[in-house]
């Protein structure tokens, strides 16, 4: 029996109370346990973490690369949900 | 990926764009074959390397003359480790799996760093190890943090930021042989004479020579020629070795004003495609041991795995 027999996860690592978990790269493990206690010693033996976060990589529901543009187009035609959209008089303050 | 099989052209259109404007290609992505294939042979003989490079200066764990030093070698040789692991997380991105991998560096059809292939006989060897293999190392690496490949770029971060101790450790350890005793000045000389050609030789073939360079170059995996990071490297290190009191074994060796380089003398060649057919010192030496590990740890996974399909079963959970 082999490594292919152990799936891949996803780990992620808060590295300060106050951030969110981030995403900082995949292991082998058998289990869940075993995926924590080998992300701790891949990604955070300069105290990199406070807090990790392991994801079976096949439970992941990406966005297709392929339907990119279609996909986030929605977005792409409403500046005016950015505050920049707005003319303002000059010495208006505080807004 | 789905039916793109009428609109390749498209997709190599969108790939070429994005290598253009420095974006990154990410797993997902549309690449050419020819793209993933080199991708695939870089990552995993960078992979290989590093654990292959364990083995050379592992062999002085046991030996190291103080605790402070043998706490430092075991930190250094781990970093190696998850280096490597790292790497073969890239390279499983592009559709091989981790036992391909490994089987392709048993079985002698993926190489690693043919550097490794030089014995550590004396302490000082893990100094010049640090400063010159490493050194070397990172003068490669830098660049590779903007390698179009995203998540090769990823791991390179993650490496380089690593590597900086690796290189001072060793700096260190020789600088203190160097004042040391006339003994320890000798011994480290001595390394520093056997692991300096070598080194240099770490860059890779001359640029005329280099089968993938100009490909590589010209997808933006690699951003610097051989030559370049070769000669980059010896003009780091002359005024480095001048701080340690220590000489770089080439009679050649000048500042060129003109060029604004250091000249430096002809590498052997020869020597260097010897050791990658197979005929260097430690060729044998370091795959024996490294089919020998893999075998030994045939039953950890064994183990690890049974564990897990029966704590799977008794909770009634969907296999992985
Ligand atoms: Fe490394
Ligand atoms: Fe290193």
């Amino acid at each position: 029996m082999t490594s292919t027999d152990w799936p891949l996860w996803e780990v992620f690592v808060r590295s300060r109370r106050g951030l969110s978990h981030t995403h900082a790269g995949s292991l082998h493990a058998p289990d869940a346990e075993m995926a924590l206690r080998n992300a701790r010693d891949l990604y955070t033996r300069r105290s990199e973490g406070v807090s990790i976060w392991v994801v079976p990589s096949a439970s992941i529901t990406a966005s297709s690369p392929d339907e990119k543009d279609p996909f986030f187009e929605p977005a792409a035609d409403k500046p005016y949900r950015h505050p920049t959209f707005y003319d303002i008089p000059e010495g208006v303050r505080h807004l | 990926m789905t039916t793109m099989a009428p609109d390749t052209g498209s997709y190599e259109a969108v790939f070429d764009a994005a290598v253009a404007a420095d974006e990154r290609i990410e797993p997902r992505d549309w690449m050419p074959d020819a793209y993933r294939a080199s991708l695939v042979r870089q990552i995993a003989q960078h992979a290989h390397s590093e654990i292959i490079g364990m083995q050379p200066e592992a062999n002085w764990i046991t030996r190291a003359p103080s605790l402070r030093r043998k706490a430092i070698l075991m930190a250094k040789v781990q970093d190696e480790a998850g280096h490597g692991l790292y790497l073969y997380s890239a390279a499983e991105t592009l559709g091989t799996s981790r036992d391909e991998l490994l089987d392709k560096l048993h079985s002698g059809r993926q190489k690693y760093s043919s550097i490794f292939n030089y014995p550590t006989l004396t302490w000082a060897d893990v100094g010049a190890i640090g400063w010159l293999v490493d050194g070397a190392a990172i003068t490669n690496q830098v660049p590779l943090c903007r390698c179009s490949y995203g998540p090769y770029a990823r791991a390179m971060v993650r490496v380089c930021k690593e590597e900086s101790f690796h290189q001072r450790q060793g700096y260190e350890l020789l600088l203190t042989l160097s004042r040391g005793t006339e003994a320890q000045h000798a011994m480290a000389q001595d390394a520093v004479d056997r692991w300096w050609w070598p080194s240099l030789m770490m860059f890779g073939p001359p640029d005329g020579e280099s089968a993938h360079s100009a490909q590589s170059m010209a997808w933006k995996i690699k951003r610097h020629s051989n030559d370049e990071l070769r000669q980059r490297f010896v003009d780091i290190c002359v005024p480095q070795a001048e701080s340690l009191g220590l000489t770089l074994p080439d009679p050649d060796l000048r500042w060129n004003e003109e060029r604004g380089h250091h000249d430096f003398g002809p590498i052997d060649w020869a020597e260097f495609h010897e050791v990658l057919r197979g005929n260097g010192p430690c060729n044998d030496q370091r795959i024996t041991r490294r089919r020998q590990a893999h075998e030994d740890g045939a039953w950890v996974r064994e183990a690890a795995a049974a564990y897990a399909g029966k704590h799977r079963d008794t909770q009634g959970e969907a296999g992985a």
